[in-house]
């Protein structure tokens, strides 16, 4: 069972340029853990002082931002894509 | 560029060379330019300016750009009108509206595109590309043909017609996305990472947006190098209010300006889409992302990348936020048009119906000199009021007919 993790381009040096990394399913929480335990570096990355995201740290679950879902305890079940992706703007 | 320093995150303040990128590497913030000023100080001046070009690159030595000719249809040094009916109607002293629908394909981002499309070509792309709610799209596409890029716009499939059309016609790549505004972004941010293309609002971002800062520079140079009191902006991703913000205090510091200005800067959003808004009004430091659900389709950004620099600027500048209904927005259109005849697309629907409202509330003064920006031309959302405005009579070709449509006495006014 896994789960995909997308690795947007500013943090593809992390993850040995790699594009997707696959994971054992989990919370987000769980599952970005085990990211950093794969390849070190994304928790400081991605996570402020205070232990949560970092405010321009988009994370999608399944193509929906975890802030409409449970936010770090959002469940990645077997199949299902994160996308990490900058903030970006309007037009 | 003499005149550009460094790209500098706004969150972390972590510099950067100038280069095609728009976030932090550490903490993915925005970044943004920064200047030597002193440079430019020593050369600007307002008669250097006033010997410009009438567009947006007679502010070329406060923009990022190096290339000459830059890319240029025109973009900018668009009227500012005042608006004395309006201000009346609204129980305001002196309102002016800068009208940008004006402009090449008539919104303000033109502005932006210019900029963005110059540094493109300084950097050697040859594809333009961005996500839009439409004004962008319409924007990228004639600047791309006029500069002779390929370009791939993408925006959402149920986008007005007449804004898919007017992309359209310029021969690029449209790109109709079943999906909201912020799953267009999403993609086109990922794509941006996978082609070598000069997304304007995504890795060209950092230099796109200083293009709004000559909103304030003509603003000011109009009112006779004076800042206004107050301003009213419309808010989608925040960044074209911290923009004015930041053009308003860089005359100053450039001397151009005689007086530190102290523009206070209220923001306008539509209740569908107001996250911004609900954040200001709910007196809280988090702005929590929405589902948008207006007709202000150019203002439907749900998770606005700026918005928290927009809520800084409005809080400490002593402006306010509103956030108004369809239906406000859309009477907001006819009021404009009836007093001003100005017609404004929807979110300008928004800026004038938020006017309205912090005039109502007192937040915007009698004794204050007020400037509301008009980003785009109501043909751009016909929809919007085609239902409620038409002919005031449909008669016979005769006399008797006309007669007994029309009152006599209101003929004779």
């Amino acid at each position: 069972m896994t789960v995909t993790v997308r690795i947007p381009t500013q943090l593809r040096e992390l993850s040995g340029t790699a594009a997707e990394v696959e994971l054992a399913p989990g919370t987000l929480a769980e599952v970005l853990a085990a990211l950093d335990a794969a390849h070190p570096g994304f928790q400081a990355r991605l996570f402020g002082d205070d232990g949560e995201l970092r405010r321009f740290v988009n994370v999608f679950v399944a193509d929906e931002d975890i802030r409409f879902l449970d936010g770090l305890a959002t469940d990645v079940a077997d199949g299902a894509t994160v996308s990490i992706v900058p903030a970006v703007a309007g037009g | 560029m003499a005149q550009v320093q460094a790209l500098r995150c706004r969150e972390c303040a972590r510099e950067y060379d100038v280069a095609p990128i728009f976030t932090c590497e550490w903490c993915f913030g925005p970044l943004e330019v920064t200047y030597d000023y002193d440079h430019i100080r020593a050369s600007i001046s307002r008669e250097t300016i006033a010997a410009g070009p009438l567009s947006i690159w007679r502010y070329a030595d406060l923009l990022p750009v190096d290339r000459n000719p830059a890319v240029d249809l025109g973009a900018g040094f668009t009227p500012l009108v005042r608006a004395d009916r309006l201000a009346a109607e609204l129980g305001l002293g002196e309102v002016w509206i800068k009208n940008d629908t004006t402009n090449p394909t008539n919104s303000f981002k033109d502005r932006v595109t210019a900029v963005a499309l110059s540094k493109a070509l300084e950097f050697g792309f040859k594809v333009a590309a961005c996500a839009s709610t439409g004004n962008l799209a319409n924007a990228v596409a004639a600047h791309a043909a006029h500069a002779g890029l390929r370009s791939f716009v993408f925006v959402p499939a149920n986008l007005e017609q007449g804004k898919i059309v007017t992309t359209a016609v310029y021969g690029g790549n449209v790109v109709a996305i079943d999906g909201n505004y912020d799953d267009v972004n999403r993609l086109c941010a990922e794509l941006a990472g996978t082609y070598p293309w000069a997304f304007v609002n995504v890795n060209l971002r950092t230099f796109y947006a200083e293009g709004s800062k000559t909103l304030a520079y003509e603003t000011a140079e109009q009112l006779g190098w004076q800042a206004p009191d107050h301003v009213v902006v419309p808010v989608a991703s925040g960044s074209l209010l911290t923009k004015i913000r930041k053009g308003f205090d860089e005359l100053h510091t450039v001397g151009l300006l005689d007086e530190a200005p102290s523009v206070r800067v209220s923001g306008a959003q539509a209740l569908g889409c107001s996250p911004v808004a609900t954040a200001w009004l709910g007196e809280s430091d988090t702005i929590k992302p929405v589902k948008p659900d207006t007709i202000a389709k150019s203002l439907a950004i749900g998770n606005p990348a700026d918005g928290y620099f927009a809520l800084d600027a409005v809080r400490n500048s002593g402006g306010g936020f509103a956030a108004v209904t369809d239906d406000e927005i859309v009477g907001a259109i006819r009021l404009l048009a009836r007093t001003e005849g100005i017609f404004a697309e929807t979110a300008g629907g928004v800026t004038v119906a938020t006017l309205a409202k912090l005039a109502g509330d007192g937040v915007i003064r009698k004794d204050e000199r007020v400037v509301v920006y008009i980003t785009g031309h109501g043909l751009k959302t016909l929809d919007a009021v085609a239902g409620q405005v038409g002919p005031t009579a449909t008669i016979s070709p005769t006399l008797d007919a006309f007669h007994a449509a029309f009152d006599a006495d209101d003929l004779l006014a």
